[in-house]
This record gives structure tokens, C-alpha cells and sequence, in this order.
């Protein structure tokens, strides 16, 4: 596919890997967290970890808007169409997310609640075109890339004035994250993770642009570079970060120009913020409360807020106690430390958020790392003869 | 859930409706999120919606760089690249 293959190229990544290798300081350690999902899926997946030289490590962060979603936010979904028998509709990824009382969407679904996936936020609206009857909520949920489309349907709904339907919102912001895991408590506590730097959201920041990041650089003296999904594209990000390191330098730079410019999707933006403001607080699946992170709907449009018209009321319920998702998200342990890894957890029978979508990080480990752990020398000392690049 | 692919816009139709191709396969996607998308351009397609447009001269730029960072260092190192 064009603008996918040339980005996977095997030749390329060997040259990347030497050129990666020819910079990296061998005098010095790397750590840099690629925020994205996105990146640890392609990190896995290509076998990108086996290309870098032991002195280079990835950490895999808190990206992926599945795995920070927190059980109680599920129960109000599940909730919603058992007590109130309303038809909840969500992208597919939510479905297997686990959530109180060994329940999850699918197997609410299972046991008769009205709950259906649906590929896009207007087939949502359309289903409630179609059927007056019925009372149709959308479970919304993503960081800055999902939720324009969600914004869209909010203002068509109230356009048409369609009175059975409304959103459950549950959309949350990258930088904000970013900024819990630079000051949580718990990393304190664990002993800082050793990062340098960053690689920034993908495809959230073509709605965003490189500019929020800019933040970080300057606050937090941590480089940041935006990349693409794409695994030639996360290896020129990490070789442009291990140059800014080395340099001294902490700026935000961007590989992703095809897609992705300083100021971002205007007309997204303007959208979203004309249908969504900042929510004081927003619980995140193992980092806890973090402050203005996760948007909530306006108030011209409260009839079609779920939380408000149903009069939802927030619960927040513990994580698994042997579940290391937070430790994880936080880059402050790898999937191999949870003793749930691989034995009673798996992405057939996902304990935690984790390892529910591919993004996550230990679905990630679990489908194409996991080998790796067991290797004599870890595997990383030799790298291999070719890149994997299964498609 | 966050992946997003490049897609070629074929044709358009009503309502901010525009028809994609992914590598073959034909979609309808909508164009409201993105201002000035023309036939033929490629533009960042997420859960029904372009997000934005992808610049064919930066992706050339990009992969120009990528070629360079291989090349330059064959020569040096004086061995293949593993
Ligand atoms: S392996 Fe499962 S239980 Fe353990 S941290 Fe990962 S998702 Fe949580």
C-alpha cells in the first residue's frame, strides 16, 4: 500500500539500524517512552527492539485510550443498557476491556444487555435515525484523533434534534498524561524511569499538532520527536532522539512532516472545543486521577450527554490487585514482571486493559516479544539479518 | 485504536462523503473534518473520517532521508550492515 510499504522496507531498516548503531554513544544508556500504542505495536510487531544497539531501550507508555479506560467506566456502560435497557454502541476494541464482576462488554452482551460494535461514531447516529424507538448511546472513547468524529455527531444530533441519542463521553488528552508520568508520585517512589525522551503521538497529532509538546521540551528538558506509525519511522525517531541527546538538546522535532505540522487540524479543533471542555478530573486505568485530562460535553449540548441525561453517577472501582498495568503504563515495569503474564492472563482472557488491544503493551509483549525473555543473551546483542515484516 | 491509514480519494459524493482507496479496496469516508481535499489526493483515514492530508513531497523527503542514513554509512564502516 502506498504510504505504508516504503515505510517498512527491510533494506532501509538495515541501514537505520547501522546508522542508529553509529550514534548511540556506547559510553552511555538510553531510555526513551513512545507514548503511542501505535509505536509499541509496530515496535513488537517488527521486531524493532531486536535492531537497536543493549544500550538503547524503549518503554512502553501509557498511549493506548483501551488500556487507560478504567473498569468504572465500563460498569456505567454495562449499567446503562442492563438497568436502563438503552442499546450501547462502541468501537470494537472497548468490547473485551475487563470491568466489575468479571463482566465486560461482550459478556454483558452475552448475557442479553444490548450492546453492539460499531466501526464509526455515524453509524452510531444512524442507528438512532433509523429507530426512533429506540434509546441509543455511544460510548466514546479516544484520545485527540477519535474525537473530532465524536464532536461531528454530537452537533448533527442536535441539528436534527434526535431525542434517543446521546454520547457517554470518555475522551482523554495525550499531554496531560505525558505530564503525569514526568511527575507521578509512584515513579518517585519506585525510583525515577531513567527517560531521555520521548516519542509522540502519531496520529493524534495531526489533529493537535507538534506544538503542545513544545511544553516539555522547554518544562521538562525531555526531547520529544513526533513519528509515524510506521516502523522505519519509529527508527528515525529514536536515532533523531539518541542525536539530541547527545547533543544536549531537548526540542520537539517532528518525523511525521507527511502528515503532521506545528499548528495541526484547525477546523478539528475548533470543533471540538465548540462541543467539549476540560473535565476537572478524569480517572485513567493505572494512573489514577489525573487533573484536566479528559474532556466532558458542553453544556449546550447536555440533552445528548448520557452522563447528565441518564444521571450517571461515577464509581471508581480498583484495578485486579495482582494486575501491573499502572506500574506498567508508567514505564516503571515490563509485562514479564506481572505474575499474571502469559499464565492467567492472556489476550484470549485479558486480566488487565493491557492486554486487551493490540496496542497495549503486554498484548504487544504477549503476541510478538514474549520469545525474547527466554533468549541466552536477551536477544538483543546480534541483531538479526532481516527486519520482520510480517504485513 | 488509534491507527489511522493513508488513502487515495477516488471520487466524491454528497453530504462531505468521499470515496477512498486502501490499497484496493473502496470505503466511504467523510470529508468534514478536512478543508480543500482534491481527487487524488491521500489523506489520514480514521474510524470513518480524514483527519488530514498527506503531503506526498514530505513522505518523498522523509523516505530521502531514511535511503541517506543506510548510504552514508556503508562505505565507512567498510562491512555490510547486518
Ligand atoms: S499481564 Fe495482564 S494482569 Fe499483568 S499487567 Fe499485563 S494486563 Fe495486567
Amino acid at each position: 500500500m502506498k504510504y505504508v510499504d516504503e515505510f517498512r522496507d527491510g533494506t532501509l531498516a538495515r541501514g537505520l539500524a547501522a546508522a542508529i548503531r553509529a550514534e548511540a554513544d556506547p559510553a552511555r544508556r538510553y531510555a526513551f517512552m513512545e507514548f503511542c500504542g501505535g509505536h509499541t505495536h509496530a515496535i513488537s510487531r517488527y521486531g524493532v527492539t531486536d535492531l537497536l544497539p543493549p544500550n538503547v531501550r524503549m518503554i512502553h507508555g501509557p498511549g493506548c485510550p483501551v488500556c487507560v479506560l478504567p473498569i468504572g467506566r465500563i460498569d456505567l456502560a454495562i449499567r446503562l443498557a442492563f438497568e436502563r435497557g438503552v442499546t450501547v454502541l462502541t468501537y470494537g476494541d472497548c468490547l473485551r476491556v475487563p470491568a466489575s464482576d468479571g463482566l465486560s462488554m461482550l459478556k454483558a452482551k452475552a448475557r442479553g444487555a444490548d450492546i453492539r460494535m460499531v466501526y464509526s461514531a455515524a453509524d452510531a447516529l444512524a442507528l438512532a435515525q433509523r429507530e426512533p424507538g429506540r434509546e441509543v448511546v455511544f460510548f466514546a472513547i479516544g484520545f485527540e484523533t477519535t474525537t473530532p468524529p465524536t464532536a461531528l455527531v454530537l452537533q448533527q444530533a442536535r441539528a436534527l434534534g434526535l431525542a434517543n441519542f446521546s454520547v457517554l463521553c470518555n475522551h482523554v488528552l495525550t499531554p496531560s498524561a505525558i505530564q503525569t508520568i514526568l511527575e507521578s508520585p509512584e515513579v518517585r517512589q519506585f525510583g525515577t524511569v531513567p527517560l531521555d525522551g520521548f516519542i509522540g503521538p502519531a496520529h493524534v497529532s495531526t489533529i493537535i499538532g507538534s506544538r503542545p509538546y513544545e511544553f516539555f521540551a522547554e518544562e521538562y528538558r525531555k526531547p520529544v520527536v513526533i513519528a509515524g506509525f510506521e516502523p522505519l519511522d519509529v527508527m528515525q525517531a529514536i536515532r533523531m532522539l539518541i542525536r539530541q541527546v547527545n547533543e544536549g538538546r531537548a526540542e520537539v522535532e517532528n518525523e511525521f512532516t507527511r502528515a503532521v505540522n506545528r499548528d495541526g487540524n484547525l477546523k478539528a479543533q475548533a470543533l471540538v472545543s465548540e462541543v467539549f471542555e476540560l473535565r476537572r478530573s478524569f480517572e485513567w486505568r493505572g494512573l489514577g486521577q489525573v487533573p484536566y485530562s479528559a474532556l466532558r460535553i458542553r453544556a449546550p449540548f447536555a440533552a445528548w450527554d448520557a452522563e447528565v441525561k441518564f444521571g450517571l453517577d461515577y464509581r471508581s472501582v480498583p484495578d485486579h490487585k495482582a494486575c501491573e498495568c499502572g506500574a506498567i503504563l508508567r514505564g516503571v515495569k515490563r509485562p514479564s514482571d506481572c505474575r499474571l503474564f502469559a499464565t492467567v492472563c492472556t489476550p484470549e482472557n485479558p486480566m488487565g486493559s493491557c492486554m486487551v488491544s493490540s496496542e497495549g503493551a503486554c498484548a504487544a509483549h504477549y503476541n510478538y516479544g514474549r520469545f525474547r525473555d527466554h533468549a541466552p543473551d536477551n536477544g538483543r546483542s546480534t541483531p538479526p539479518a532481516t527486519i520482520r515484516l510480517a504485513s | 485504536m488509534c491507527l489511522a491509514i493513508p488513502a487515495r480519494v477516488v471520487a466524491f459524493a454528497a453530504d462531505d462523503q468521499a470515496v477512498v482507496d486502501l490499497g484496493g479496496v473502496r470505503k466511504q469516508v467523510s470529508l468534514a473534518l478536512v478543508d480543500g481535499v482534491e481527487l487524488g489526493d491521500y489523506v489520514i483515514v480514521h474510524v470513518g473520517y480524514a483527519l488530514s492530508r498527506l503531503d506526498p513531497e514530505e513522505a518523498e523527503a522523509t523516505l530521502a532521508l531514511l535511503r541517506e542514513a543506510g548510504a552514508l554509512l556503508e562505505p565507512a564502516s567498510g562491512e555490510a550492515p547486518a
